[in-house]
């Protein structure tokens, strides 16, 4: 275990700490770190400016999510309705895009919006629309990005849960008149909240914090936090205010894994008590 | 489970399918088209491929992204596969837990510039070495996660079973615990190579000043900031032809690598 941890542990959790330290001292004039304590890079961050970036970059990565969540649950619950031999080979579809290449999986895209690209070719070539769409480098083009590339996630995760849910439960309900949709309603998505809710958490944290998707798919127009963090250490070489933006990043993740793991641990317990 | 599905959850599911490979398919295709460029097919001509195969920077990027991938990948197997035993063998710990998956949640930018502070704190040059170390982090998360779900559905007492006949813990490892465990310790490293193949971020921002240490996805983004080319169309085609086939093999040596 040693190797391991200790590997972990210098290469992770040091540096993390490092960058946490740096956000309380002020900049050197010609960027790197002048140990002089100061909070001014907070109160920097609570700037109208870089505010707004932050609730774009929150209203984005929620965009997403939601509509993650309405594509994967129902192809979850479809997989769970196929044929038995069938499911796996249909989680593998889902997820072979999954592990490939991310820049690769967002240019596709490019290629997909483009003014010339398949989608507007295909509008005008069925006389839809006269003028090309600007399907591009607008945060349309960043929230599909962020669909395409995080969604199977959610399918497993939300997969996962269903697979587990007691099929007499719904039978019960079955049997006991309740139309499909009750049944829906009542039995089977209450047990599948803590799935949703790992699947969400998922897509948000990744997406709030990338720079990929915004910087190819937006043009390098619309900023997210990701981007903001990514001027801060190559461009701006302001590396403390780089420092407290990703502490913000970090902070929400952590808040959301934990209501996600309070959800999960309510969940459990709820299911051993019945 | 019931047979009969409603059509609305067909045509979702046929939908959703050609959302995911849609893309892809087209990305494909136009590798393999004349002129090259979206919406009109001129014929087929693999002229972008030779292009490819001929542009030097694009197969130092290959050879730079190869030894990377490969060193990261055997250095995580080893290192994961230990950690994975080891916290498997012992009591459950939710702080342990937390700190083994954290390279897996943790925004890629916020641990790639933590690392860039990090290395230029100790003065180091970086390079290729850098991003090795660096990628080993989150190629140890994933080994240790596929190889713990191997673990958990082996039966403990054989390795006791092992112990009370007079095998040295050494001789359980190497005769007991690692057959059994081996297809997932497999399938974690191909898992980890393809990672490493495919990430940027964090090479980005730890492979230092020129060109000497560029990756293939370092090579790919240059290329696509510079605008929609048939090269990226074929690169990005063997790309994901490689990822996959790793993928699939990953998941032949342990079926349940992904559905567990």
């Amino acid at each position: 275990m040693g190797p391991g941890l200790g590997w972990l542990a210098l290469l992770m959790v040091v540096p993390c700490g490092l960058i946490f330290t740096y956000a309380f001292f002020e900049r050197g004039l010609y960027g790197g770190i002048d140990y002089i304590w100061t909070f001014e890079n907070f109160t920097r961050a609570a700037d109208p400016l870089y505010l707004g970036i932050f609730l774009r970059s929150a209203r984005i990565a929620l965009t997403a999510t939601a509509i993650a969540i309405l594509i994967a649950y129902p192809a979850a619950y479809a997989i769970t309705r196929a044929p038995k031999h069938w499911q796996t080979a249909l989680l593998i579809l889902v997820i072979l895009p999954f592990w490939s290449n991310y820049l690769i999986r967002t240019y596709a895209w490019i290629v997909m919006l483009n003014r010339e690209g398949l989608i507007n070719g295909a509008l005008e070539g069925a006389g839809v629309i006269d003028e090309p769409l600007p399907l591009l480098y607008n945060s349309f083009a960043v929230v599909v990005g962020l669909v395409y590339n995080y969604t199977p996630f959610v399918v497993l995760a939300i997969y996962s849960s269903l697979s587990r849910i007691n099929r007499e439960t719904i039978e019960a309900s079955e049997d006991l008149g309740a139309s499909t949709f009750t049944t829906f309603r009542r039995v089977i998505l209450p047990q599948t909240v803590s799935g949703v809710a790992a699947g969400g958490v998922f897509v948000f944290v990744l997406s709030i914090g990338n720079f990929i998707t915004p910087d190819l798919l937006g043009g390098g127009r619309l900023q997210m936090v990701g981007n903001l963090i990514y001027d801060q250490f190559l461009s701006a070489r302001d590396w403390p205010f780089g420092a407290v933006l990703s502490m913000f990043l970090i902070a929400i993740m952590m808040v959301l894994l934990f209501t996600q793991a309070v959800l999960a641990g309510r969940a459990s317990g709820e299911r051993t008590n019945s | 489970m019931s047979p009969r599905m409603p059509a609305a959850l067909k045509l979702h599911m046929v939908l959703f399918y050609a959302f995911l490979y849609v893309p892809i398919l087209v990305l494909m295709a136009l590798s393999f088209n004349r002129a090259g460029l979206p919406t009109v097919w001129t014929g087929f001509s693999l002229e972008w491929y030779g292009k490819l195969f001929s542009a030097d920077p694009i197969i130092r990027a290959a050879r730079n992204t190869l030894v990377v991938a490969l060193a990261s990948t055997a250095l995580a197997t080893v290192i994961g596969t230990a950690l994975a035993v080891g916290v498997e063998t012992r009591r459950q710990s939710a702080a342990l837990d937390a700190l083994l998956f954290a390279p897996m949640i943790i925004p890629d930018i916020v641990l790639a510039i933590a690392l860039l502070s990090f290395y230029t704190a100790l003065n180091m040059t970086l390079g290729l070495h850098s991003i090795i170390l660096s990628h080993v982090v989150f190629n140890i998360a994933f080994v240790v996660a596929v190889v713990r779900t191997r673990m958990r559905h082996f039966d403990h007492s054989i390795l006791e079973a092992s112990a009370d006949l007079g095998a040295s813990e050494f001789t359980t490892f190497r005769r007991v615990l690692l057959p059994a465990i081996a297809p997932g310790v497999i399938a974690g490293a191909l898992l980890s190579f393809t990672l490493s193949v495919d990430e940027f971020i964090i090479a980005y921002f730890t492979a230092g000043a020129g060109q000497g240490s560029t990756t293939l996805p370092m090579q790919i983004y240059a290329m696509i900031r510079f605008g929609v080319t048939p090269e990226i169309n074929a690169m990005a085609t063997i790309v994901m032809g490689v990822s996959f086939a790793l993928v699939l093999i990953a998941q032949r040596a342990d079926k349940g690598v992904f559905t567990r």
